[in-house]
């Protein structure tokens, strides 16, 4: 693994587009090749060299790159989006989509994150210290194939939209989230280990969803069939089963029709 | 002797009504009488007489006040505004002609601008349900020709599209509805008692903020399953009388408007009413129609949809292609997260209908404000610039909520000097090429129709 | 105007009988001309194929159904929206999106890319033709026109019932001038008027719900109708029954209706209907698992009667978007997909449907869909009378066209296709197109796109061949008549980006880069005949009472077409 470092020197004035900020657009260069690469201000053409100072090298390869990002990018977009391998460390907060369509390596953003983070994302890891906004490991606009894998996990609370029309991978967030959890999905795991105030699973055909904590409005489309006692994230504990949602289609295996499940923490 | 136009358009909500009657004088210059219209609609027809509408420019002086200038200084500031510019937010188009929506998008382009209409704050939630879930819908014809069940979701058209009732939805005799309201069963699902829900023959009033649990009630019941007693402050009872009303109609027509898209969950609970009428579709014929605003706010979503591929949000910064995320590339984040640095308010009023805190990041920009008469965004404005008004002193082509494009007339000869949205857009993007060094893209469809409604101004 | 003279190329023009003579063609004024002085332009197209600009007799590019779909489908753009040309503004041409729903812009771009010159718009509700011609307006460089559907009518199911041809001719005459629309075009006859109820008509013999008009007399009605009325181009028919397993025989038996009507027209066209997609209308079988070609046996009826003719509807394997005016289709297949759903019904007039489709390779049923479209051609004895198209974008986007000439061009790129099916074997065992041989000729493709279509429409003194006189529409694409690539690739990139193509005498595109906005036409039929007063008065009363917009702002006004090419008919009285 080899290591090159970006400094922050310049707040944007508007929002920094930095989608070149990936290990597969470092790889092979060394730190002039990486100030030089292309990113935009609205409709100006800039480089990265015009907001960060570049330290180091790249690796190789994507996989041997390492990206550690010295500072506060609040106002930068599209960290790590696409990456197939490698690592991203954000010692700050990140913008918008972090991790999008991400394939693989790993994301590591030290305080929050705003929203769109892991669309469509297709495997590798994203982690968040802080908050994430909304829309995390969703689905482009109009796309029913959402993410498809890997693992994303917030420490903080997250926005509404978790998981909308997802189809596989995991995600965890470890405090609260708002509204909207696996809307539309045929598949994956989502864990909340803190409350939702409502709506999930709505419009879900497929996959799994624990809740660690409190459902404030449940949809009444699930129905609650039993009581099982399940290992999740490290956390062991009895769950109130619930199967749907009810109002929506479902395939069947075997003869068999199959739901949704949704695992709510029993009440102590 | 005055002249009575038949079949004129009505410019101001959804309803598109084109079977108004206008009185002109003799000259062409004043609006004398409006038949059939309703109150608003009246108002605005005659609102055109009004002597104090602008005929000129405005510009912001240093010390705060507004001083009138020549057209050409107000294009030149425009052009010059939006090259500078990193990233200008262009905005409106609820209240203005096709024609205006396509030359403005010209400008777009070659500005780097994000393109923007009030769908972003008002149907914009619609939107993103039909591009999750689709939209089964119809024209309204077919509402008032067919439909024996109707119901209102989150919206009140007794008051936001007075006529929509009795030309479409309630009262009309239609093909096969002969007896008009006798036959129809009306359903109001609103958390208040509006005039909607006092007409209707069931209302549901249930808990606001709840319309996503009713929509998945009303789906699981279809499906045959039970649901808990009580869903969105809505009994049991209740819901399976409604679901029985909706499925044994001949034809179910769903109209829903802001208590859906306004209230948590936005576009989800769109999405929820039209897998309802998906799920409906299986038992019977249903369709859902948005109670769109403007008489035109149709319009910038069909134009830039041929033009771009896109509704509404569209960024064009990056020269090569267009993108569209709502959250991200919408006017109110944009502006929220300072994301911007110019703002052109064209035919909506930004001023009175964004929150506070947005109009406050604007401000900190070049603020421009094309529009007929004076409004809040051309008070705060940088530069105001008048120009005729869509469907009184200018024709064109207006979509009505139903997507059905109606060609609207002119009734009166436009201000002397003031010029329509197109030509006003079509001399901006002029000034913008010769600035630039670079030929106008007319399309040469365009060459022989630019300026066609440029007739000779009546000099008063 | 300036004079061209494309010089050495080899001439390649079915309705002058030329194949691959060394020749120029000589440009002047936006016509082809016998000669032209020394100073004219000269377009090298020595070693190359010189054809007419392609000419498209169904796609759907411009209208409300298709404007639905590109509104519906962000992602249509999302990973496929880049232009061409760079910065498109800087350079002098307009930005390009979507891929199976293309905007307006890079539909015209495209299609001249490909050396297109014309394209028919496939349906247009009559309610929606001002948005119809604001589309075509806004498309660059091809000529236009569209066909207003008229097959569940209110109007024509009335007449038609009583038996009143002359009556449903005069509506007919009326409706193309307020639509400035082309021709008369029937989609699912009858069945989408039932889908107003949420019925539909899936044979020739189902009665419309209270209209009480079957399938099959509306089309006996409209073949009849279209030529008293001598229109430059015959019915054009989407039969019911669509993309349903075993539907080859209602096709057949739709097509037999005409047997006995004779064309009547003063535009040289010589059939009285023609069948479009017919791809989608060629299934054998009872379900999905005995889903089988049926290509065979439709193609050796229309092959014995003259009075026919078809499109193909080729089926491309990608992912795109199915739209079209047969509403109860398109509800069908998203409860096969459940992928998300558009819908329009139209007052008085028609409907359509928009719905999301993944031609998956992976899937035996799209693969036996691609070989039925393919063998529609290669069972073809009269070239003239089948068109290539993939009633764009239900089978396919139209960008696809030259892969589907590289495909029928080359057995060898067929079978690779073929062998890279994961289900090859029961593909192969449903369809027959393992067995043909037959690879057709640059000829028999200029037939398919040029000649044959242009005359089916009425057009052929104007458009689809070479001779002086005609428009000078030409194309010029880097094939070597004498000395064909190997690599059937190398067919589909020449004619993906035209060497050059030439629109109305004026050079539009070089080496496949757009390098002018060009001058489009809208091309319209306007019938003259006795007003018939009958039928103003029940187009009258039916404004007044049913409708929900007024009769006065109907018809689309002049502006919006506003460079015309109008067609006049005359009906003696």
């Amino acid at each position: 693994m080899v290591t090159v470092t970006l400094k922050p020197t310049k707040v944007p004035e508007l929002m920094l587009e930095g989608y070149s900020i990936t290990p597969d657009a470092f790889a092979g260069k060394k730190a002039p090749e990486i100030a030089a690469l292309p990113a935009h201000e609205g409709k100006v053409h800039v480089t990265l060299g015009d907001y960060f100072t570049v330290t180091g090298e790249a690796g190789a390869t994507a996989s041997e790159t390492d990206i550690v990002i010295a500072g506060d990018c609040s106002r930068v977009k599209y960290i790590g989006s696409k990456m197939t391998a490698g690592t991203v460390t954000v010692n700050g907060n990140a913008d918008m989509y972090v991790g999008g369509w991400m394939k693989g390596g790993k994301i590591h953003i030290k305080g929050n994150m705003d929203s769109f983070c892991g669309i469509q994302m297709e495997g590798g890891e994203l982690l968040c210290d802080g908050n994430a906004g909304n829309h995390v490991g969703c689905a482009y606009r109009g796309d029913w194939r959402g993410m498809k894998g890997g693992t994303i996990r917030i420490k903080g609370n997250a926005g509404n939209d978790i998981g909308t029309f997802m189809l596989g991978g995991t995600i965890i967030i470890e405090k609260n989230a708002f509204i909207h959890v696996s809307t539309h999905a045929e598949g994956g795991t989502v864990i909340i280990k803190g409350d939702v105030e409502g709506r999930v699973g709505g419009q879900m055909v497929k996959g799994d969803m624990y809740v660690l904590g409190k459902i404030m409005y449940m949809m009444p489309g699930y129905k609650k069939i039993d009581t099982v006692e399940k290992e999740v994230d490290g956390v062991k504990a009895i769950f109130d089963h619930y199967i749907g949602d009810l109002g929506e289609r479902h395939g069947k295996v075997k003869g068999q029709i199959v739901y949704a499940n949704l695992y709510l923490k029993a009440a102590a | 002797m005055p002249k009575l136009i038949t079949g004129v358009g009505c410019p101001y909500c959804g309803s598109s009504c084109d079977d108004l009657e206008v009185l002109v004088s003799d000259d062409e210059t004043k609006v004398l009488e409006v038949h059939n219209a309703c109150i608003i609609g009246n108002n605005l027809f005659h609102h055109a007489n009004d002597p104090t509408r602008p005929r000129l420019p405005r510009q912001r002086q240093p010390d705060g006040s507004m001083k009138e200038i020549p057209y050409e200084e107000a294009i030149d500031y425009f052009a010059k505004t939006l090259l500078a510019a990193k990233k200008p937010l262009i905005y409106g188009f609820g209240s203005t002609n096709c024609e205006g929506m396509s030359a403005v998008g010209r400008i777009a382009e070659k500005a780097g601008a994000v393109l923007d209409n009030c769908a972003t704050i008002c149907h914009g939630p619609s939107f993103l349900a039909m591009f999750d879930n689709g939209y089964p819908s119809c024209t309204l014809g077919e509402a008032k020709n067919r439909a024996d069940v109707v119901v209102f979701w989150g919206c009140n058209p007794m008051h936001a599209h007075p006529r929509h009732t009795s030309r479409y939805s309630i009262f009309p005799r239609g093909y096969f509805t002969g007896k008009g309201q006798m036959q129809r069963t009306v359903l109001s699902v609103d958390p208040r008692e509006t005039d909607t829900a006092k007409l209707a023959d069931v209302h549901l009033m249930l808990d606001q903020g709840h319309d996503y649990e009713l929509f998945d009630a009303f789906r699981t019941v279809l499906r045959g399953h039970d649901i808990p007693d009580k869903v969105a402050g809505i009994d049991k009872e209740t819901i399976i009388k409604a679901v029985d009303i909706m499925k044994k109609a001949r034809f179910c027509m769903i109209f829903f408007g802001m208590g859906c898209t306004h209230t948590d969950g936005r576009n989800h609970n769109i999405d929820a009413a039209i897998s309802m009428t998906r799920d409906l579709n299986d038992h019977t014929k249903a369709s859902i129609m948005a109670m769109r605003g403007h008489y035109n706010i149709a319009g910038p979503g069909q134009v830039w949809s041929w033009q771009f591929g896109f509704p509404y949000c569209i960024d064009l910064s990056k020269g090569t292609h267009a993108h569209m995320n709502p959250g991200e590339t919408s006017s109110i984040d944009l502006a929220m997260r300072d994301e911007v640095d110019c703002f052109v308010n064209v035919g909506a009023d930004a001023g009175a209908h964004f929150p506070i805190q947005a109009v406050q990041h604007l401000k900190k920009h070049p603020f421009i404000a094309v529009d007929p008469n004076f409004c809040m965004a051309s008070e705060i404005a940088d530069l105001h610039i008048p120009v005729r008004i869509a469907g009184v002193d200018e024709p064109g082509v207006v979509y009505r909520m139903d997507n059905v494009p109606i060609q609207f007339k002119a009734v009166l000869k436009g201000l002397p000097g003031v010029p329509s949205d197109e030509e006003l857009f079509d001399k901006v993007y002029e000034r913008m090429c010769e600035i630039t060094l670079t030929q106008p893209i007319w399309l040469a469809a365009k060459e022989n129709r630019k300026y066609p409604h440029n007739t000779n101004p009546v000099v008063s | 105007m300036a004079e061209i003279i494309v010089k050495g190329g080899f001439v390649i023009d079915p309705t002058r009988k030329i194949d691959g003579d060394v020749g120029d063609i000589a440009i002047k004024d936006g016509r082809i001309v016998d000669k032209v002085s020394s100073s004219a332009k000269v377009i090298d197209a020595k070693g190359k194929v010189v054809m007419a600009g392609g000419v498209d007799v169904h796609s759907h590019v411009a209208g409300p159904k298709v404007n639905v779909g590109r509104l519906f489908r962000p992602e249509d753009k999302l990973l496929s929206g880049f232009c061409r040309s760079g910065m498109a503004q800087k350079n002098g041409y307009r930005m390009e999106s979507g891929f199976s729903i293309p905007s307006t812009f890079k539909t015209g771009y495209d299609y001249a890319r490909m050396g297109y010159g014309f394209v028919m718009e496939a349906a247009m509700p009559p309610i929606h033709s001002p948005h119809v011609h604001e589309e075509i307006h806004d498309t660059p460089i091809i000529d236009e026109a569209a066909l207003p559907v008229f097959g569940n009518n209110w109007f024509v199911m009335d007449y038609l019932k009583k038996g009143e041809v002359e009556n449903t001719g005069s509506y007919i005459a009326w409706l193309l001038k307020a639509t400035k629309g082309y021709g008369v075009k029937v989609v699912n006859p009858g069945g989408t008027a039932a889908w107003g109820w949420g019925l539909n008509c899936v044979s020739l013999d189902d009665p419309v719900p209270y209209f009480e008009i079957t399938p099959r007399e509306i089309i006996r009605g409209l073949l009849e109708a279209n030529e008293y009325l001598g229109l430059p181009h015959s019915m054009h028919v989407h039969q019911n029954d669509l993309g349903n397993p075993g539907n080859y025989k209602g096709t057949i038996d739709s097509l037999k209706i005409s047997e006995s009507v004779k064309p009547k027209n003063k535009f040289g066209r010589e059939q009285v209907i023609h069948s479009t997609h017919l791809q989608f209308h060629s299934y054998g079988g009872t379900g999905w698992g005995d889903f089988e070609s049926k290509a065979k046996e439709v193609m050796d009826y229309v092959n014995r009667n003259k009075a026919i003719t078809v499109d193909t509807g080729n089926v491309t394997l990608d992912e795109t978007t199915t739209m079209t005016a047969d509403g109860p289709f398109e509800h069908h297949l998203q409860g096969l997909n459940h992928l998300k759903w558009c819908n329009v019904d139209v007052e008085m007039e028609t409907a359509a449907g928009v719905v999301p489709y993944v031609y998956d390779p992976n899937i035996k049923v799209c693969d036996i869909q691609w070989a039925i479209g393919l063998e529609l051609a290669l069972y073809a004895k009269d070239m003239n009378r089948i068109f290539i198209t993939t009633d764009h974008p239900n089978a396919g986007p139209f960008t696809r066209y030259p892969r589907v000439m590289k495909w029928l061009m080359s057995r060898k790129a067929r079978e690779a296709v073929l062998g890279s099916f994961k289900h090859k074997d029961k593909v192969i065992a449903a369809t027959t197109l393992h067995q043909i041989d037959r690879e057709l000729t640059l000829f028999e493709i200029a037939q398919m796109t040029r000649a044959g279509p242009a005359q089916c429409l009425g057009l052929g003194s104007t458009y689809g061949g070479l001779a002086p006189g005609m428009s000078a529409d030409v194309a010029v694409f880097d094939l070597n008549y004498k000395n064909m690539p190997s690599d059937p690739d190398m067919i589909e990139k020449a004619f993906q980006r035209a060497a050059c193509f030439i629109k109305s005498g004026e050079v539009v595109v070089i080496d496949g880069e757009v390098v002018s906005n060009g001058h489009k036409k809208t091309v319209w039929v306007n019938v003259n005949m006795p007003e018939n007063p009958q039928v103003m008065r029940d187009i009258t009363q039916s404004f007044t009472k049913d409708y929900t917009v007024q009769l006065e702002n109907y018809s689309v006004k002049d502006y919006l077409a506003p460079h015309p090419f109008v067609i006049n008919v005359d009906v003696e009285a």
